[in-house]
């Protein structure tokens, strides 16, 4: 069953210097139960994307195609409806829970909220729930009354978590998860995150899916069921984990499987074999591939024409005129 | 041309396009434009026996009429020509006080913010100081010793209003000590002086700038408090010196609205004017801080 | 609490050797143009002819000494400073309450949404009081509501805390007072509400950028909670401390616009110890309203440590 639908997904934003194209077109389907990685530098359109499900861009930001969640779409339901649907269906994961969490508040009045909000529980079973999602995570149900900058980055990351699983959504969209943390409490806050999502899948509504988003197609490898690689705006190569890992066809996907090792092998990450070049600024791609200009096989042709992104093998899809040839 | 001095023309004339396409800015510089001419030209267009209190010629508080389109006062000055005057007292005055200001303010600011060590802390001390004792108290008090006088006026308001400009001024010099020529220009064994002079102050100039014109606004409002209570030069018809005489000469409870109400619309004019300039360089100098 | 003692101990230094640092003869000026006791005179110039040191000590043993008579009502400055404490904190005291309350009203409803409409129409009209001198503001009031111009009938007395025979601890009494507080303390109401709504404004702004309104906003939270739940209590911080810190600002509010209005308080004292000049009387304000001030500073800080839970742990 298809939970998520984008269906040529464009947004703009308007900026001083003219119109800045964020997301250019992109077209993906998350199943219920599923993981999709999305994997890119920064400022390749993901986290817009990912702020686009719940309507969460700035007012400059223009959003043109369809955002299809349960076979609504999202970009034209009323306020009301949206409200009614943000945290309920779907839920965030932020990437710096620090300011992501509001620093005079209780941690446990902040997980509170969004139950008071969507569902009718009782006053006296909303705190013993809160303490529920915290056992969950793996902290102590006391640590309700703390507040954000009494915990360290991995606690409140879990935190973060707990938050996300408080309306059980169908849908978890985690941006960055664990970037701010140090690498042995990333790897546990990342077990800890897919093993809740997993537990939920497999209950009988059919299960959580998630959205994990990170510039580390290491992790991604290891933790989701699919991946798409975005560039410039676009995903230029999707597929099966394991597969695109193992085997990128696309010549960015290479680069980044070079660059970020699979995890596990914490030296690795801080001696990258590095990408060369600098991602485009989205005001100004360059003309034909956005990629042409960092690819070390670019020919005449990907100056000229960009490349569609079209089925290379069973269950693979990548834009690039090199692949397949 | 040197290169640096190339790069800071074309750094002006770049502030003066940004500056000419901010309309509360433009707004205020034309105002300001108004004033300043009045103050330049009013010893050429007012005689001098117009605010000379044995030759008035007016009755005691006339209302508006044609000869006199402000009124006249409680001895029969024209209102409108003594306001002409003030400007020229209030607008000196204030600028002189800012200039006080601003040089022991950047001084104190840009030597906080270079030294080190027990100096240093004693320089933050004394502008904390000044940050924290009320204004006009302190004031009040120096103005009764040093005596009512406008010279005198323009000292006690300089040495009361230079602290905030320090404050900022040593900020953005401790940022500028972090940038990578000034450590360079240290290792090449540049001395203090020429540390100073030729890095950090062409640095924190343009900040300087902004917040002297925001200053000039909060001195003229100073200005004018000081003179209504009789701290000024009482010979000297500033407009908060106007207010002062409206107040004791009972034109309040006469209702003589016109001897009051416009002294008070040339101060509010020109502290909003300063104040609008003032902004509009911020925005321009630094976006961040202005927001 | 250290830096509040040190800077207390600066102003009590400041405070004796300005007035002995003068050049020329500072009898001269206590006494000038007044009729003074030969004798008191005498007294004070061997006081004065002392060592300064001696002097000094003699001083900071005590510098609230309740037998220093001011020059001008020959009456201990203390005593005066005593009397005109309440009529001061009553009207000071409504308009800060007043002010902070429209003035963050505003400045909330300014900072949600700047550029807007309302935004606009309040910096404009904060901006304009911002630049008013208040007892000119004060001066105009008293023409329009109280001296009968424009054809408006006097509503307000033109000055003072009560009306002359009326007994101020019956409820009748009470009632004048308040008659007589509301055209003194509208004008300080109007001046300071600017400060606080500029301020508050701005730190609204600031927290408009942070990423836990993105979240609130993600839990499906509407507009108007996000605002009063998240943004504002942020916001509200920065902005009380503000307030306090900007004590120094209301002080010299009070001191003119009581004086437009003969209101009975020390801004009134400090205005005819000025006429003298009385410089006992003068000095005990300048040290009163220091101390004001540095208390405000140390409540701000401590209001700061109880309501932010980062401070506080």
């Amino acid at each position: 069953m298809t939970l998520l639908e984008f269906r040529d997904l464009r947004v703009d934003y308007a900026s001083s210097e003219g119109i800045v194209p964020a997301v250019r077109g992109v077209t993906i389907t998350v199943e219920a139960g599923e993981t999709l990685g999305i994997a890119g530098e920064s400022g390749c359109g993901k986290t817009t994307l990912a702020s686009a499900v719940l309507r969460l861009l700035p007012d400059s930001a223009q959003v043109r195609g369809e955002i299809l969640l349960d076979g609504v779409d999202i970009l034209t339901m009323k306020w009301g409806t949206l409200r009614a649907v943000r945290w309920s269906q779907a839920a965030i994961v932020f990437q710096g829970a620090l300011h992501a969490l509001n620093p005079v508040q209780r941690i446990g009045d902040q997980i509170a909220e969004p139950i008071r909000l969507h569902q009718s529980v009782p006053e006296k079973q909303i705190k013993s729930r809160v303490g529920e999602l915290l056992t969950q995570v793996g902290l102590p149900a006391s640590r309700a009354k703390s507040y954000p900058h009494q915990l360290s980055g991995g606690q409140r990351q879990r935190v973060m978590i707990a938050m996300a699983l408080a309306c059980k959504p169908a849908l978890i969209i985690a941006d960055e998860p664990t970037t701010a943390l140090d690498v042995m409490v990333q790897a546990q806050v990342l077990d800890l995150l897919t093993g809740l999502v997993r537990d939920a899948s497999t209950g009988p509504d059919g299960g959580m899916g998630m959205i994990l988003i990170s510039h580390d197609l290491g992790v991604l490898g290891t933790t989701c069921d699919r991946i798409a690689v975005m560039y410039a705006g676009q995903i230029v190569e999707s597929g099966p984990a394991l597969e695109i890992f193992d085997n990128p066809k696309h010549p960015y996907t290479r680069a980044l499987a070079a660059a970020f090792p699979r995890i596990g092998d914490p030296e690795a990450r801080y001696s990258p074999t590095g990408l060369p070049g600098d991602p485009p600024f989205p005001g100004d791609l360059p003309t034909g591939c956005a990629f042409h200009p960092r690819c070390p096989i670019a020919v005449d042709t990907c100056r000229q024409g960009a490349p569609e992104l079209v089925q290379v093998a069973p269950h693979r899809m990548a834009a690039c005129f090199k692949v397949g040839s | 041309m040197s290169i640096s001095a190339q790069r800071r023309r074309r750094g002006l004339a770049q502030f003066a396009n940004s500056f000419r396409r901010d309309r509360t800015g433009m707004t205020g510089l034309v105002i300001l434009a108004i004033f300043i001419a009045t103050a330049i030209l009013a010893p050429i267009l007012i005689p001098d026996e117009a605010l000379d209190v044995t030759k008035a010629d007016g009755g005691r508080f006339e209302s508006p009429s044609f000869s006199y389109p402000l009124g006249t006062d409680e001895v029969g000055r024209s209102i409108l020509l003594m306001l002409a005057w003030g400007t020229r007292i209030s607008l000196t005055v204030g600028l002189a006080a800012t200039l006080i200001s601003m040089v022991i303010g950047t001084t104190f600011g840009i030597m906080a913010g270079h030294f080190r060590g027990v100096g240093s802390q004693a320089l933050v001390g004394v502008t904390d100081w000044f940050l924290v004792i009320p204004f006009l108290p302190l004031a009040i008090v120096l103005a009764t010793v040093l005596g009512p006088s406008t010279l005198n006026l323009i000292i006690v308001i300089g040495i009361t209003s230079w602290a905030g400009t320090a404050r900022l001024i040593r900020a953005q010099t401790l940022s500028i000590e972090g940038r990578p020529y000034l450590e360079r220009s240290k290792a090449l064994g540049a001395g203090n002086w020429y540390q100073m002079s030729r890095h950090v102050l062409p640095n924190v100039f343009p900040l300087v700038l902004a917040n002297t014109t925001l200053t000039v606004a909060i001195v003229i409002l100073s200005e004018t408090t000081l003179s209504f209570l009789g701290l000024g030069d009482p010979g000297a018809p500033s407009w908060g010196a106007l207010l002062d005489r409206a107040f004791s000469s009972g034109a309040v409870s006469r209702g003589a609205w016109w001897y009051v109400l416009p002294p008070g619309i040339c101060v509010v004019l020109v502290v909003l004017a300063f104040t609008l300039v003032g902004r509009a360089m911020e925005r321009i100098v630094d976006p961040r801080r202005a927001s | 609490m250290l830096r509040a003692f040190i800077t207390l101990a600066f102003v009590v230094i400041f405070n004796f050797f300005l007035f002995r640092m003068l050049p020329g003869d500072p009898i001269g000026l206590y006494a000038r143009g007044r009729n003074q006791d030969p004798e008191q005179l005498v007294e004070l110039r061997r006081a004065l002819n002392k060592p300064l040191l001696e002097q000094f000590l003699t001083y900071l043993r005590n510098p609230f000494d309740s037998t220093i008579d001011s020059t001008r009502f020959s009456r201990p400055v203390w005593e005066m400073i005593g009397e005109r404490l309440w009529p001061t904190l009553l009207l000071l005291g409504t308009a800060i309450l007043l002010a902070s309350i429209i003035g963050i009203w505003i400045g909330i409803r300014a900072g949600w949404k700047p550029g807007g409409r309302f935004d606009r129409l309040s910096t404009g009209s904060t901006l304009i009081l911002y630049s008013m001198p208040e007892f000119w503001l004060g001066m105009m009031l008293l023409i329009v509501f109280a001296a009968g111009a424009f054809g408006i009938p006097g509503m307000f007395p033109v000055g003072g805390i009560s009306t002359p025979g009326v007994d101020t601890s019956s409820p009748m009494g009470w009632l004048n007072v308040l008659w007589h507080l509301v055209l003194p303390c509208t004008t300080l109401v109007l001046i300071y509400l600017a400060d606080y709504a500029l301020v508050m404004r701005s730190s609204l702004i600031d927290e408009r950028k942070q990423e836990y309104l993105t979240l609130a906003r993600a839990k499906g939270l509407r507009d108007a909670m996000v605002r009063k739940r998240h943004a504002v209590p942020n916001a509200l911080l920065p902005t009380v401390t503000l307030i306090f810190l900007s004590l120094g600002f209301v002080v010299t509010g009070a001191i003119t616009v009581e004086t437009v209005f003969s209101w009975p308080g020390l801004g009134l004292l400090t205005y005819e110890a000025l006429r003298g000049p009385d410089i006992p009387l003068l000095q005990a304000i300048f040290l009163m309203f220091s101390i004001a001030v540095i208390v405000a500073n140390l409540i701000a800080e401590l209001l700061y440590v109880a309501f932010d839970p980062r401070v506080r742990s």
